[in-house]
């Protein structure tokens, strides 16, 4: 299973350059410029993750972080969750770099295969950031009465958080 | 929102690091933090870019398209009011199909054109825009590429081997943002 999974890009690679090369889409012209359109994320994530890194940095440093985990692990612990992903969790539904930097400082602090590590890692890829999809949607339609949307998709991040924890600890606790 | 977050994190880490007497450890890490950032980035640039790469190439190989007409059928019975026009539908599933695949930038735009036509339909429209938001709340996506790439710079012995976990914990998540949402539509009015 984990041998198929590791092969995820190369296998993609290769099944889309064929099935590209026999439908005539010019296969180097595409990758490169997905390629630069990778570059150009990059380029507008960099600003963000240097101020949100050094932001989490000073978090961590001034012991404002352990005494929130500390606070936040009674509840978290009966709740089956890893307490040091609060700060991601709080983080979530406001910010995609800010979950983004979270997620990446714990993989780094805690390795990307520690259960701390790979919690983080679910629960970022098992969530959106919510409160900032749904004010660009609302505002965009020009709705203002968002009603039950956003009590509905807080639901939905919670259920996320919880089983993302829950599943990460059945397979790798 | 993030903002009130921010300034509320910085200002109480000052006063911790103040009344801890780790001002110094405090103002070195804040520099450290910030310099860091550029070497993670550009040992997640690679990854990204390929996988941005293999987008693309999915995307000119017509693959969208082909997710987005499979897609319909499901649509027409999430979304009935909004469905039943056209263009409507059009972009309900290009918002779908871009999301599972992963191409935020091209979901989003897909996205406003089916969130501004709905709200134009009226209540029932403005109610299904409502469940448009949550799903799109709600991560679709089928391959996580950008924490992959995460773990991958960070040195993951396999950075996909989290997919299956991803996948599960996104479709329950899924599952109660849509289970929420009829619930409270009943009872919210």
């Amino acid at each position: 299973m984990s041998e198929v999974l590791s092969l995820t890009p190369a296998l993609l690679l290769g099944a889309l350059s064929l099935w590209a090369f026999f439908h005539g889409v010019d296969l180097y012209g595409a990758l490169t410029e997905g390629a630069k359109k990778g570059l150009c994320l990059m380029a507008e994530l960099l600003p963000a993750l240097t101020v949100l890194f050094a932001v989490i940095a000073l978090l961590r440093a001034s012991g404002l972080l352990e005494l929130l985990e500390r606070m936040a692990a009674p509840l978290l612990r009966r709740l089956g969750v890893p307490e040091e992903t609060g700060l991601l969790m709080l983080l979530r539904p406001l910010s995609g770099s800010g979950a983004l930097s979270a997620a990446s400082e714990l993989i780094k602090t805690h390795g990307a295969d520690s259960l701390v590590g790979r919690t983080a890692a679910v629960m970022l890829g098992a969530s959106e950031t919510t409160l900032y999809v749904t004010a660009v949607y609302f505002s965009a339609a020009g709705v203002r009465d968002t009603r039950w949307a956003v009590p509905a998709a807080l639901c939905a991040d919670l259920v996320c958080f919880l089983s993302s924890a829950w599943i990460c600890r059945l397979l790798w606790g | 929102m993030f903002n009130i977050v921010l300034l509320i994190l910085l200002l109480f880490s000052l006063l911790n690091a103040l009344l801890t007497g780790r001002a110094s450890e405090a103002g070195a890490a804040v520099l450290e933090g910030a310099r860091s950032a550029t070497g993670f980035a550009l040992e997640l640039c690679g990854a990204l870019c390929l996988w941005s790469a293999i987008l693309e190439l999915a995307e000119r190989c017509g693959l969208t398209k082909r997710l987005a007409a499979a897609l319909r059928p499901l649509l027409r019975r999430l979304f009935p009011c909004s469905s039943r026009e056209a263009p409507l539908l059009e972009a309900l599933s290009e918002n779908l199909s871009a999301n599972l695949l992963g191409l935020g930038s091209a979901a989003t735009p897909a996205g406003i054109r089916a969130a501004r036509g709905m709200a134009g339909l009226g209540e029932a429209g403005v109610d299904e825009l409502r469940l448009l938001v949550v799903l799109n709340t709600a991560s679709l996506q089928l391959l996580p590429t950008t924490i992959a790439s995460v773990r991958s710079s960070l040195g993951a012995s396999s950075p996909f081997d989290i997919v299956p976990a991803v996948l599960l914990s996104s479709l329950l998540s899924v599952l109660a943002g849509l289970g929420a949402a009829k619930l409270l539509q009943r009872v919210w009015r």
